[in-house]
Order: structure tokens, then C-alpha cells, then sequence
């Protein structure tokens, strides 16, 4: 391996990129978001956590242009915008690694990671270009690909997430979007993935990261902002949060098992020995 | 000096990685041609070997088949039907089908020889209304796919129907038109042939923009800092080109040589291999039929890239049924009817293109209706009836579709997708 030169972290925290103010969404009878606030600095993960049905994927999809809100705020880089579409977002700078990731697994990882934006030159694909450039992208994750030549089908599922981020990248966002990045992982391809996000934010990004994963989100966000049926629940900094707090939070309730048995342990702590 | 012995070179960035495997030896070029097929990256081996064996087990039970003579009525007789197989290549790329080239090719080169012979219009108009008409009924499939909805399964059956009932209404009651044989589509798809000079010739201009291509690419990715092409590889590669291309031009040229019509058929090959692999429509098409809710979701106007290769399918057929109509100096009410859809979408399963979507080449519609080819051409010389023909056709197609479904499920157990 040749030398990576060693990030420093680059964090100009203070600055609002993305901010959402009184957003609600209605879908027939079912109020889906009410009064939902959000805010994201430059260089800091955001962890949107919630149960299912809390909001979660719909507050993503708005702020990936999918879903537009009936009422509420979306200011982009202090300015309020009106996010149109999927393309839209994307222009603003607001990028989206969905769940499902969308690779093409018959094309190779620089087609995948220049689709619909690949160099040209007249009418021909520039390869080399693309290719020095997926490069230089997946490097400067530190992301673990072996050839950049090989069907996107042949690689991991952690490097298959890699994948995806780099390409959220190519048109150089403010903010990533990032959808249950860790869902279908194991233990070291989760570790790769976590990496990833910490140098997203390294490079300055605002990252957004929905999870179901406490220890993920614990490792990982500077902030946890917890949902519950499409309500700001609670927000926590990630260092001062303990997991019972969150799943209180997330819950809506201290009075289950889980948080029972926390009181308990603390109450005797001999007995959990 | 002391930095240079200390430390190793710089690798090319994309060999910076200790786990890939490196390529640099023959011998590890074999190998990863193994671990490529056993992973069910087949290609279009199996059609090159099926091709050969074809070949050997005819030439051993009648040696004339090949013959010069023989090989230059194959590439004759090859190349109409292959350049609607080349159609069928695009559509089977997008995962889609289309039932109704057979007859939209009758129907348009029917259209053809009215406009010709029945009312006197000049020959190059008559061909250019019949390929509008290809490009037309195209359009329509698009709208109807697009806008409405419309699985290709079905539109295409219904214009497989319809057009035939199109060939007897625009044939009316003569049934069967005559185009005469000393007009320009006749002699250009039966009698015109390149000299020795001009083949030799086309040869080396192939092998010269071959080698010049691979050259100018191992110079951009030097200077990309990338791992160039093996120069060994390229010399090697091209001097099979030049000696392969060469001798069959030779041996072609004891009797007629290369005809227009499969050098036209030929150059239609390369044109859309390197329209799908080189520029941005060929990338959206795989990637449609990879993956067409990624490839929406990455600002790709999915819709435009269904509606061009419908059109560019049934213009293909259109133009197909012209050259079937000039190489057979007739136009009948059988005309694209009997099996001529069969025959170009088993061309383009033959030679490699999956079923499934995604995958395959322009190259297969050229090495699928060889294999056709050499099965009716071989046949026929040991005198056996149609019959037989349909059947061999039948278990051939069987094959091949078998061998496609065996490599895909070997690929996404050794992920290749």
C-alpha cells in the first residue's frame, strides 16, 4: 500500500448546512411527521433513531426530494429551497445512499460509480479519467476495493456499501443521507462501514444516518435524534446518552423490561454479577 | 538514489491493493480465464465451441461443406437474418423481447416492392419508407411500453399478428411481387463482391485501428498512472486479427470473396459493439437492463433508453427484410412469416446474450446466426429435410438457453452477478 496521507479532521462545526423547521407529512389518515425539527452542522453525524413507524424513512425521503412536506422549512446552507425530486436534492448538494443501495450488478464499480454523471469525451466514455478518478475517491475513504474493474455482483457487502457512499460523493455533497448503512452487515464490514462515515465527516460533510443499531449509532454520531410517532422525541449528545436513555426515549416509556431491569441492576448491582 | 533502493516502486494506482490478483504472466492469464468460467463468466466461449464442433462434425460427413463456395453462400444467407438478430441483441439486453420481427420485416420489405415494382418509385425511396416504417412501428412499441405500460411480451405478439394481416394487405391480391434481378437491391445483396485487393486491404485497415486503438489506450493509462494493457497481449491479439481475418479472405476469394452484404452485416456488428461498450447510451442500456430502478434512481431517462432500442429493433428488422426481399428477388405472402423470428432471436440466445438482461454483446447476433447458418447449410448438403432442420434448431436454442440459465445461477454463487 502506498502512503494515505493521514486526515486531519477538518471540522469547521458551527456552520448549519441543512436545517428543517415545522415539517409535517400526511398521508391520508396517518400523520406521518408533526412539527419535526432538524438541524445538521458541517463535519458532524447525526444518528436518526426511532422505532419502526416513528418517521424515520419518511423524514429521509423528504429531505431526498422523494416525498415533499404539506407544511415546514427546509433552509439548505441558510436559505430556505423547496427540495423537487431526487435530482433536485441532489443538485442542492444533499446526497442519499438508500437502503437498497441501487448498484448495477452486470456493470463494474466505475460504471456504477459514474452513472448518470459519466466523463465523456464527444460521444465516447473518457475510462481513464473515470477510472483515475474512482481511484482517487475510493482512496480517499481508505475504502478496501481490489479492482475497480471487477462487477459490482463480485464484492462484499460492506465494500457494496462502500460503493454506493463513494458514488454519493462524485458530485461533491454537503450532506450525506445514509439509510440503514449497517443493516445487512457483519461485524467487520459494519467496522468498515463506521470507519467511512467518521472520515465523511473528517472531510467536513454533514452526514444524516438513520439506524436501528444503538452500538452503531453510539460509535459513530456526534448527535441522536430520536423520533417517535412522527415527533421530535428527544435529542441527546452521543457522549452524555446512555442506552437505557435512548431506548426510554425511543419507546416513549421507562416502564418495560428492558429499562425494569437496567433500575434493577442498578439498584443491586451484586445481583447482575 | 538511496530513497529508490529503499523503497519499492510506486505501483499503478489500481494495483496498490496486496489482494488482487495480478495478471501479469500467460500463465496467470489462464488461470484467471478458469476461475472466470468456472465462476459462469462464460461469454461467448460455448457458441465459439459449439460453433467449431458444428463445423468439424459436417465437414467430417461431407467435406464440400467447407468449401469456399459453401463458407461464401453461408456468409450470404447469414447476414439479413443477422442484422435482425442484431435488434433482437438491444432488446434482449433491456430484459424485454420482441415477437414481431419476422413480420415487420415482411411487411416492410413488402412495402418495399410495391413502392419499386408496382408503382415505379425510385429503389433507394422505396428502401428508406420501408426502414421509416421499421423506425415508425418502433416508435409505437416505445409509446406503448413506455406510456402505457404494455409488457413487450405482449405488444409484440399482437404486431406479430397484426403485421402479417399488414404483409397480405399491402401485397393485396398479387401474392407474390418479383423484384427484377438486374435492380440495384438484387445486385447488391447477390452479386456484388469485394476483389481480393479491397479485402486484403479491408483486413489491414481493421488490424491498423485495432492497433491503434490499444496503443493510444496504453498511452492514456500510462499517463493516467494507471496499469496499461499487456503491449505483448495486443501483438498478440493482433496478429491473430491480421492472419485470422488474412486467411479468411484468401480462402473466400478461390471462389467469390467477401459480398457486400456480410461486409454491410459485419460493419453493423462492430458499430453498435462499440455504440454499447464506448459511449454513455451503450452504459445506460446495461444498466437498465441491470438494474432498471438503479438506473432511474441515478438520473438516467430510463424511458428514452427503452424507446431507442425498440425503434432501433424494428429498424433493424425493417432493414433486414429489405436485404431478405433483394437476396431472395421476392416478396410472397410467406415473407418473414415462417421462421425468420425464431431464427434471429435463437441467433441472439445462441450466441451468448442472456434472456435475464444486462448481459452480452452485438458480436453475439454475428457468431448465433453463423451457428444457424452452418446447421441449415449442413443439413441441406446431407440432403435432410426441414423437418430434421427445425428440430436440430429447436434442441439448439435448448442448449443454449440452458447453458445461460447454468451460468447465471454459477455466477451469483461466485458473485458475478
Amino acid at each position: 500500500m502506498s502512503v494515505i496521507e493521514n486526515e486531519a479532521p477538518v471540522r469547521d462545526t458551527g456552520e448549519v448546512v441543512l436545517s428543517l423547521t415545522g415539517i409535517n407529512k400526511r398521508f391520508g389518515a396517518v400523520q406521518a411527521l408533526t412539527d419535526v425539527e432538524l438541524t445538521v452542522l458541517a463535519g458532524e453525524v447525526v444518528a436518526l433513531v426511532g422505532d419502526n413507524g416513528a418517521g424515520k424513512s419518511t423524514l429521509v425521503k423528504t429531505i431526498a426530494g422523494v416525498y415533499q412536506p404539506d407544511a415546514g422549512v427546509i433552509e439548505f446552507a441558510g436559505a430556505p429551497v423547496t427540495v423537487a425530486g431526487p435530482a433536485g436534492a441532489q443538485q442542492l448538494g444533499i446526497a442519499t445512499v438508500f437502503q437498497d443501495l441501487a448498484l448495477c450488478d452486470n456493470l463494474d464499480v466505475v460504471a456504477n460509480l459514474f452513472l448518470g454523471k459519466e466523463h465523456h469525451l464527444g460521444p465516447v466514455l473518457n475510462e481513464v479519467t473515470m477510472e483515475r478518478e474512482a481511484w482517487r475517491l475510493l482512496r480517499s475513504l481508505s475504502a478496501k476495493i481490489p479492482s475497480v474493474r471487477i462487477p459490482v455482483a463480485g464484492l462484499s457487502g460492506g465494500q457494496r456499501q462502500t460503493v454506493a457512499i463513494a458514488r454519493s460523493l462524485v458530485g461533491s455533497p454537503k450532506v450525506v443521507l445514509l439509510d440503514e448503512p449497517t443493516a445487512a452487515l457483519g461485524v467487520a464490514q459494519t467496522a468498515e462501514v463506521l470507519n467511512l462515515v467518521e472520515r465523511l465527516r473528517n472531510q467536513g460533510l454533514a452526514v444524516i444516518m438513520v439506524s436501528h443499531n444503538m452500538a452503531d449509532v453510539q460509535a459513530v454520531s456526534d448527535r441522536i435524534v430520536v423520533l417517535r410517532l412522527g415527533r421530535n422525541a428527544a435529542e441527546f449528545r452521543t457522549e452524555e446518552a446512555t442506552t437505557d436513555q435512548l431506548v426510554a426515549a425511543i419507546t416513549g416509556a421507562s416502564d418495560n423490561v428492558v429499562a425494569q431491569r437496567a433500575a434493577r441492576r442498578a439498584a443491586h448491582p451484586e445481583a447482575s454479577q | 538514489m538511496t530513497d529508490q533502493l529503499t523503497d519499492p516502486p510506486t505501483p499503478a494506482v489500481d494495483a496498490a491493493d496486496e489482494r488482487l490478483v495480478r495478471v501479469v504472466s500467460p500463465a496467470d492469464y489462464l488461470r484467471q480465464l478458469g476461475g472466470r468460467l468456472r465462476g459462469g463468466d462464460l461469454g461467448m466461449l460455448p457458441v465459439i465451441f459449439g460453433l467449431v464442433a458444428i463445423c468439424a462434425f459436417f465437414y467430417s460427413r461431407e467435406p464440400t461443406f467447407l468449401s469456399s463456395r459453401s463458407l461464401v453462400t453461408m456468409t450470404l444467407y447469414a447476414a439479413p437474418l443477422g442484422v435482425i438478430a442484431l435488434g433482437i441483441v438491444l432488446v434482449l439486453l433491456l430484459g424485454e423481447i420482441d415477437l414481431s420481427v419476422g413480420t415487420v420485416s415482411g411487411f416492410t420489405s413488402a412495402t418495399t416492392a410495391v413502392m419499386f415494382v408496382s408503382h415505379g418509385q425510385s429503389l433507394a425511396l422505396s428502401i428508406l419508407v420501408a426502414i421509416a416504417l421499421g423506425a415508425l412501428i418502433g416508435g409505437g412499441y416505445a409509446v406503448l411500453f413506455v406510456w402505457v405500460g404494455v409488457p413487450s411480451f405482449v405488444f409484440t405478439l399482437a404486431g406479430l399478428l397484426a403485421f402479417e394481416g399488414a404483409l397480405y394487405w399491402v401485397l393485396g391480391d398479387q401474392g407474390t411481387i418479383n423484384l427484377p434481378r438486374d435492380s440495384g437491391l438484387p445486385e447488391f445483396t447477390r452479386q456484388k463482391f469485394l476483389s481480393d485487393a479491397q479485402g486484403y486491404a479491408l483486413v489491414a485497415v481493421v488490424v491498423a485501428v485495432y492497433v491503434g486503438s490499444r496503443l493510444w489506450a496504453i498511452r492514456q493509462k500510462r499517463a493516467a498512472g494507471l496499469t496499461p494493457p499487456n503491449l505483448l497481449g495486443v501483438v498478440i491479439k493482433a496478429a491473430a486479427l491480421a492472419i485470422g481475418l488474412g486467411w479468411l479472405t484468401y480462402y473466400l476469394g478461390i471462389d467469390r470473396g467477401w459480398g457486400y452484404l456480410p461486409v454491410l452485416f459485419a460493419g453493423l456488428v462492430v458499430l453498435m459493439d462499440l455504440l454499447l461498450r464506448r459511449t454513455r447510451w451503450g452504459r445506460y442500456v446495461y444498466a437498465v437492463g441491470g438494474n432498471e430502478e438503479a438506473a432511474r434512481r441515478a438520473g438516467i431517462r430510463v424511458g428514452m433508453v427503452y424507446g431507442s432500442v425498440f425503434v432501433l429493433c424494428s429498424t433493424f428488422a425493417a432493414l433486414g427484410g429489405v436485404l431478405v426481399a433483394g437476396q431472395l428477388t421476392t416478396v410472397s405472402q410467406s415473407s418473414g412469416t415462417t421462421d425468420t423470428n425464431l431464427t434471429a432471436i435463437a441467433a441472439a440466445v445462441i450466441g451468448g446474450t442472456s434472456l435475464f438482461g444486462g448481459r452480452g454483446s452485438a458480436y453475439s447476433a454475428l457468431l448465433g446466426i453463423l451457428v444457424l447458418q452452418a446447421i441449415r447449410t449442413g443439413l441441406n448438403l446431407m440432403n435432410v429435410d426441414s423437418d430434421v432442420r427445425l428440430i436440430v434448431t429447436g434442441a439448439v436454442l435448448l442448449l443454449a438457453v440452458a447453458i445461460d440459465s447454468v451460468a447465471r445461477r454459477a455466477r451469483s454463487s461466485s458473485g458475478r452477478g
